[in-house]
């Protein structure tokens, strides 16, 4: 069985540039300067592939998933 | 309490203090020599390859706590750099960025051994090979004594390398992710965590940054032992610590008390509040504003000022004089928040420069109720968002500034500007320097 895997974001890298929210507004938002606001704990199972797919599309290198401890 | 009733001259018997890192303080302009201080304290012992679990349990059973703000247990983190596969590093946190603190300046400038036997204690304990002593290299009379202090040793270092990092002028330079990355050659800005420090810090190996006040107990501890520490503060939280005390008291000073003292106790031994206090800044700038009522009667210690959602921090306490602006004290140091970020996440760059825009607009009696609101909104936008808790500080600020000066904000909400007073509270000017 898969472990359940929350999203992280690396504030020092991230640039603010809004990609992640675009492909994830489900999970994530943005505050009011544009930087993402992520929802704390588990990503829902129906969710992880577009999550796997705003990791991927960061143009900073940002977000990861980690596994949820 | 104070630091000029000295005991007897140094000599075999430890200081009962209070005080005791500060008995017998060389006057302002004087240290106190090598040969001065070996004559009460032997040289430490050269760091060996191997831990000394011996040294780790002493500093555990003392119970002493990180002087530098965050209070973790001493002993434990030398357990835990101890406990990795690379020989570790020990770097001695004198940076002292927060602008209401005086004693790390006070022990570098006067009493540096106190504080490089630490280290070296401390080095021995980790089985480090390498110290590195950081301070702000504007502050010329801390550098002096570390200067001299090193050169008077230069005969005495066996096993182990002590450098001087006079690092940048910077508030965050002292965090310390940032503190590693300068001494590893980078900017004074803090990196993502993990890895900390303990884990992979100085070239990558497991590294101990404690604050000097920290390490001039342990020197001390080292010498007199863990019991003698203890006899003095609270069991969870003992021995002495020393307070930075400013603002309206009737001598700003430097003191050293028991963890624990009354705050009434500690101002009047700075001389007494000069007319009614308003309010008290507990723990600096990176810390919280608290009515003076309720500040006064509190111990200073986390355990007695927690009820209060405040905090010692690195000892510091500011009063705040009755005709003062809560607000206008804020807005000034919400602007020092914003000219000290590090410039490396968003909600910290534009989230504080925003926060204090607004409160300098409150102050001058041109913010609207909305402009009020959105305050708030923004703090919990802030909070918890940045690399480090550099923005939390100023949230945690406004937050109290908030609940304390309540009557200050509502007049300043509906137009009315500050009356035109001198500002209490000393804000540095920032700097461009990151190197």
């Amino acid at each position: 069985m898969a472990k359940a895997k929350a999203l992280k974001v690396d504030m020092i890298a991230c640039d603010g540039r809004g990609v992640c929210a675009e492909l994830l507004p489900e999970w994530i938002a943005l505050d009011d300067w544009g930087y993402p606001i992520i929802r704390a704990g588990a990503v829902p199972p129906e969710l992880e592939d577009a999550a796997r797919w705003a990791v991927s599309n960061c143009p900073a290198l940002a977000l990861r998933l980690v596994p949820v401890s | 309490m104070m630091m000029m009733d000295s005991p007897a001259a140094p000599g075999t018997a430890p200081p009962p203090g209070p005080p005791r890192l500060l008995a017998d303080l060389p006057p302002s302009g004087t240290w106190r020599t090598l040969a001065q201080h070996r004559a009460v304290y032997p040289a430490p012992p050269a760091p060996g390859r191997r831990p000394r679990t011996d040294l780790i349990d002493l500093v555990d059973a003392s119970g002493l706590r990180g002087r530098g703000g965050a209070g973790f247990p001493t002993g434990r983190k030398l357990r835990t750099v101890a406990s990795g596969r690379r020989r570790p590093v020990v770097v001695a946190n004198g940076t002292e960025g927060e602008p209401a603190s005086g004693k790390d300046r006070l022990l570098l400038a006067r009493l540096p051994h106190l504080v490089l036997d630490g280290a070296l204690v401390a080095a021995a304990a980790v089985g480090a090979d390498l110290v590195v002593v950081c301070v702000d290299r504007h502050t010329a009379d801390a550098v002096a004594g570390l200067r001299r202090a090193l050169a008077e040793r230069a005969g005495e270092l066996a096993g182990v390398e002590v450098r001087l990092g006079a690092t940048p002028p910077r508030y965050v330079a002292g965090e310390e992710s940032a503190l590693v990355h300068w001494v590893n050659g980078g900017p004074a800005k803090p990196t993502a965590v993990p890895p900390r420090p303990f884990e992979k810090g100085v070239d990558g190996r497991p590294t101990l940054v404690q604050n000097v006040e920290s390490l001039a107990h342990v020197a001390q501890i080292a010498r007199w032992g863990a019991e003698w520490f203890r006899a003095l503060g609270p069991a969870d939280d003992p021995g002495t610590m020393l307070v930075s005390v400013t603002g309206a008291v009737g001598r700003p000073c430097v003191l050293e008390t028991p963890v624990g003292t009354p705050v009434r106790s500690i101002v009047d031994a700075a001389g007494g509040t000069i007319g009614k206090a308003k309010a008290v800044l507990m723990g600096g700038f990176f810390g919280t504003w608290v009515p003076a009522a309720d500040a006064l009667a509190a111990p200073f210690s986390r355990a007695g000022l927690s009820p209060l959602g405040a905090a010692p921090g690195a000892g510091i306490m500011v009063v705040l004089p009755e005709e003062a602006c809560g607000v206008a004290e804020t807005a000034r140091v919400l602007g020092w928040y914003a000219a000290e970020s590090a410039g490396q996440c968003g909600p910290c760059v534009f989230g504080l420069g925003d926060l204090g825009e607004v409160y300098r607009q409150l102050a001058a009696g041109r913010a609207t109720p909305a402009d009020v609101a959105r305050l708030e909104r923004w703090a919990a936008q802030i909070n918890g968002r940045g690399g480090c808790r550099h923005p939390d500080g100023a949230v945690r600020l406004l937050r109290s500034a908030v609940g304390v000066f309540g009557d200050d904000v509502a007049r300043h909400a509906h137009g009315q500007p500050c009356p035109a007073r001198a500002p209490v509270l000393r804000v540095p000017r920032s700097t461009d320097e990151w190197r």
